[in-house]
């Protein structure tokens, strides 16, 4: 498995989009911690770009890619290997390929020019982020019948956890805000992995603002590990399900 | 201060010429010899562990503990009572004192005294560290005063002023009590270069107390770092507050304060840096705010206020409001989320900053939405709100915003 | 070497496959034959493991192959598309497959020479033609020198060099008792190469019989000629031939 990953992961650091991908990630961190001198305002916009971009691109891409691989795939399970190995190693070569884009991109600038816990956090965070977004890229591949529905479904599926998501969140909380909604409002967020990844980040950034609430949700979830490990739990979740759902149907998919 | 301090020394050192010296031990009981000695006496006290308490110091005598001789209360008695003018105690442990709802149990209590010194003195775990009651001219130096302190009803403060004048409270590491320092009807008094971290309620807590100062202290991680309550003329200046967090922490809370002044303070890592209400004519300028939650909440009670040339730098919000109407000017700062332009090249930005940011008001009204904090949503809310103000108070602006921030 | 029996699959109301049955042995050079849909791909693919038959089974060696996938140690596989990872090298895929193939120690690169893809072998797939792909789809294909070829439309696209090489490859393979199963539109190029036709429509298997069978109740010796015959027979009289 790992063999047929290390080819993958190779084919991918030459591929074009991947280092358009690495080098558009790469200045914008550099002229926007450049612009602040080391405050966490770059921080912040870096967090922006993260959040929009990393899903958008990682799901996009890996789906294109593994769509453009079908034939490819095909050969290499034509040899006496398990389905699960050959596409576990495709999703692996494609992750890492993708993540290595990420940490040269971002994670690089920001260890170079503002090395703090919440930088290492971003960096760890867009890393997870890349993990899930390839999943749901292998899982859309897996479930899509041709190419040009897979591409929709991933422009959907990544548009609709970076926007839409929060705007339907922002409606329920507006709609139901005089009831305790603080339970349900926690609950939804785990159903959003880039909400998650904001969240882990607003830990870091926004103790001291989120300490200031008063209520259950703030004090028990946001003002403590609590928090953290729930986000870091979730988002682990929304690697692992994805992923084991793609694997589970492409065991009997026809190809 | 200087000055203040060379007359008190030039004071108390006459004391120590005509001196005998009585030396004394576990042993026997030091009230005995503070007893026998005359007005000028020095008595050295030897180490040891000594079970004694309510220990009255009633002549003008210098104490000193030789390598920290310890005192302990067993949990039940007070210690030390300096009940004369001139005393001078140093080197002394004292720990241990009863805890009572009665009596405010001290660890060294100064009783109408005046010119008093206390120095170089480890008071723990005790419910009232140093009390000062009706006392003038005294100076508490360079003590360790720790407790640990669980909650406000228990416990008592670090240093306790009450009804006292001219006091110098200089260079001492006050922890885990209810207050660090309380100040009640105290004047003309400074506080100058205290750390005083981990209290339960205040780092430093002022009540009616006017004409007074303080400057380069550390307050960290109090339930808030300093309170100043009904009190006019109070000078703060290079103190640094950092980790107060929770939905009532506070680097500085104002309540009905006039005429006075917040300069060349650090408000680092807050849940809310300085917070006033009905606080009037205080000049707050060259201070830097750094990732609070929010930098300053200012109430619609405040008026006449002056916040100029200070940085806010990294802070979830900067400034929040509770009304409409603002009498108070905000100008020269140097806010860091400022988008404006500077087009003369001055130095300060052609369009005026809006320091409450609608998210803050929002979030305020339904703190649920404090999840989608940072979202791309939030931003775009944020963005239109700028561009066409609604919510946020408009009044309440910056007309002349640094695009660079002050070297303070 | 390929028991086929009752093979049936559909997808949704299409009926690929329609209860096959089939027996192919040694040394045989199967051609398998049939308009577009008619389910030769699909029947492939059934054999490779890549699509799961719905009912019926495939037994290759005495072994059936549901979720074994050690029997496809035995099957070389050259698909009707070529499509490689853009950035590695014809040297790098060749190495993947045998990274993937780790144990089988003997090595048929013989192809590989003639092809001269070993010339080339540091160029990125992504510069190679159409043709070139081929080739190296073929060279995989011969690689491990297994006891069964499943080759999809093998010439489609080669030179008429290399096509010759390739053909005379087949016929050597299947001279030492391989069992190599061809599909090809182009007739003519499976002259003199097969030994067996299998005839689907609308998956069901119209025929399998060898070549001089064929020759024989048609009386025509060309390949093309010979099926335009049965086809025009078969449907005139509206019957199957077995």
């Amino acid at each position: 498995m790992r063999t047929v990953s290390k080819y993958v992961f190779l084919d991918l650091l030459k591929n074009r989009s991947i280092l358009v991908y690495t080098a558009v990630l790469a200045v914008l961190s550099f002229t926007l911690l450049g612009l602040d001198g080391g405050s966490a305002k770059g921080l912040l916009s870096l967090l922006n770009i993260t959040l929009l971009f990393v899903p958008v691109i990682t799901t996009l891409f890996s789906a294109i890619y593994f769509f453009n691989s079908l034939e490819f795939i095909e050969l290499l399970l034509s040899q006496p290997v398990k389905r699960t190995r050959i596409l576990l190693s495709e999703y692996g070569g494609m992750a890492l390929s993708l993540s290595a884009a990420f940490v040269v991109g971002v994670g690089f600038p920001l260890t170079v020019m503002l090395p703090v816990t919440a930088s290492f956090v971003l960096i760890i965070t867009g890393v997870l982020l890349t993990f899930i977004f390839t999943s749901l890229g292998l899982l859309i591949f897996v479930l899509s019948r041709d190419k040009t529905r897979g591409i929709g479904a991933a422009i959907i599926v990544s548009l609709f956890f970076t926007l839409l998501f929060d705007g339907l969140m922002m409606a329920f909380i507006f709609t139901f805000s005089d009831y305790p909604i603080d339970r349900a409002v926690v609950a939804m967020v785990g159903l959003n992995p880039v909400d998650l990844a904001r969240i882990l980040m607003l830990l870091q950034l926004d103790v001291a603002v989120l300490m200031g609430y008063s209520g259950a949700l703030f004090k028990e979830f946001l003002g403590s590990s609590t928090g953290s490990l729930y986000a870091v739990g979730c988002l682990g979740l929304w690697t692992v399900v994805p992923l084991w759902l793609a694997l589970r149907i492409f065991r009997r998919k026809d190809l | 201060m200087t000055l203040f301090r060379s007359i008190l020394l030039l004071l108390l050192l006459p004391m120590g010429l005509s001196a005998t010296v009585i030396r004394t031990g576990p042993g026997s009981l030091l009230q005995h010899a503070l007893d026998r000695a005359r007005p000028g006496d020095t008595v050295i006290v030897a180490p040891g562990h000594y079970l004694q308490h309510e220990i009255v110091i009633r002549t003008p005598i210098t104490l000193i503990g030789e390598n920290f001789p310890v005192f302990d209360g067993e949990n039940k008695y007070q210690l030390f009572v300096i009940a004369a003018s001139g005393v001078c105690m140093q080197g002394i442990t004292v720990q241990n004192t009863g805890r009572s709802s009665m009596i405010d149990m001290a660890g060294i209590r100064l009783q109408n005294a005046a010119r008093v010194r206390v120095s170089n003195c480890k008071v723990l775990n005790t419910t009232y560290g140093i009390y000062l009651q009706n006392s003038k001219y005294c100076v508490i130096e360079n003590n360790e005063i720790r407790s640990s302190a669980t909650d406000e009803l228990q416990a008592g403060n670090g240093v306790h002023a009450w009804k006292s004048d001219s006091l110098l409270i200089r260079d001492n590491n006050i922890s885990g009590h209810r207050d660090g320092i309380y100040f009640e009807f105290v004047t003309g008094s400074a506080i100058i270069g205290n750390v005083s971290t981990n209290n339960v309620r205040y780092g430093l807590h002022f009540m009616f107390s006017h004409n007074d100062g303080y400057s380069r202290n550390t307050f960290r991680h109090n339930g808030a770092g300093v309170a100043v309550m009904y009190s006019k003329k109070v000078i703060m200046t290079g103190n640094t507050f950092s980790e107060h967090w929770g939905d009532a922490s506070y680097g500085i809370l104002l309540k009905d304060i006039s005429d006075s002044r917040i300069e060349h303070n650090t408000f680092a890592r807050n849940t809310m840096g300085v917070y006033m209400e009905g606080s009037s004519r205080i000049h707050i300028a060259r201070n830097t705010f750094s990732a609070n939650g929010w930098a300053m909440r200012v109430q619609a009670s405040c008026e006449g206020n002056t916040i100029e040339t200070n940085n806010f730098l990294d802070n979830s919000f900067d400034v929040a409001t509770n009304g409409t109407l603002m009498l108070n000017a905000w100008r020269n700062n140097y806010w860091d989320k400022y988008e404006g332009y500077d087009l003369d090249r001055d130095g300060t930005g052609d369009v005026p900053y809006h320091p409450v940011s609608v998210y803050s008001i929002l979030s305020e009204r339904i703190p649920s939405t404090m999840i989608l904090y940072r979202s791309f949503l939030t931003n775009i809310v944020d963005q239109a709100e700028k561009i066409m103000p609604s919510i946020i108070p408009d009044q309440l602006r910056d007309d002349s915003p640094q695009t660079k921030k002050w070297k303070l | 070497m390929i028991r086929i029996e009752k093979l049936t699959k559909s997808f949704g109301k299409f009926k690929a496959l329609d209860g096959i049955d089939l027996s192919l042995e040694k040394g045989q050079a199967v051609s398998l034959l049939g308009p577009n849909g008619s389910g030769k791909t699909t029947l492939i693919k059934s054999i490779l493991g890549l699509v799961i038959p719905e009912k019926g089974d495939i037994i290759i060696n005495g072994q059936p192959i549901r979720n074994h996938p050690s029997y496809r140690a035995h099957i070389g596989y050259m698909p009707q598309i070529g499509r490689y990872p853009d950035n590695m090298t014809i040297e790098q895929v060749l190495h993947m497959i045998k990274d993937i193939r780790q144990g089988q120690s003997v090595l048929d690169e013989e192809l590989y020479v003639s092809f001269g893809l070993d010339k080339i072998k540091h160029k990125k797939m992504r510069t190679l033609s159409g043709g070139t792909r081929q080739k190296v789809s073929a060279c995989i294909a011969f690689l491990f020198s297994p006891g069964i070829y499943i080759l999809d439309e093998p010439t489609a696209g080669l030179d008429p060099v290399a096509n010759e090489i390739l053909k005379d490859k087949i016929a050597a393979e299947c001279a030492r008792g391989k069992l190599v199963l061809i599909t090809s539109h182009v007739l003519s190029d499976l002259d003199g190469l097969t030994s067996h036709i299998i005839y689907l429509q609308d998956g069901k298997l119209m025929f399998h019989q060898t070549i001089e069978q064929l020759q024989e109740q048609t009386g025509e010796t060309k390949l093309n000629t010979i099926i335009a015959k049965i086809l025009t027979h078969a449907d005139r009289k509206q019957i199957c031939v077995s």
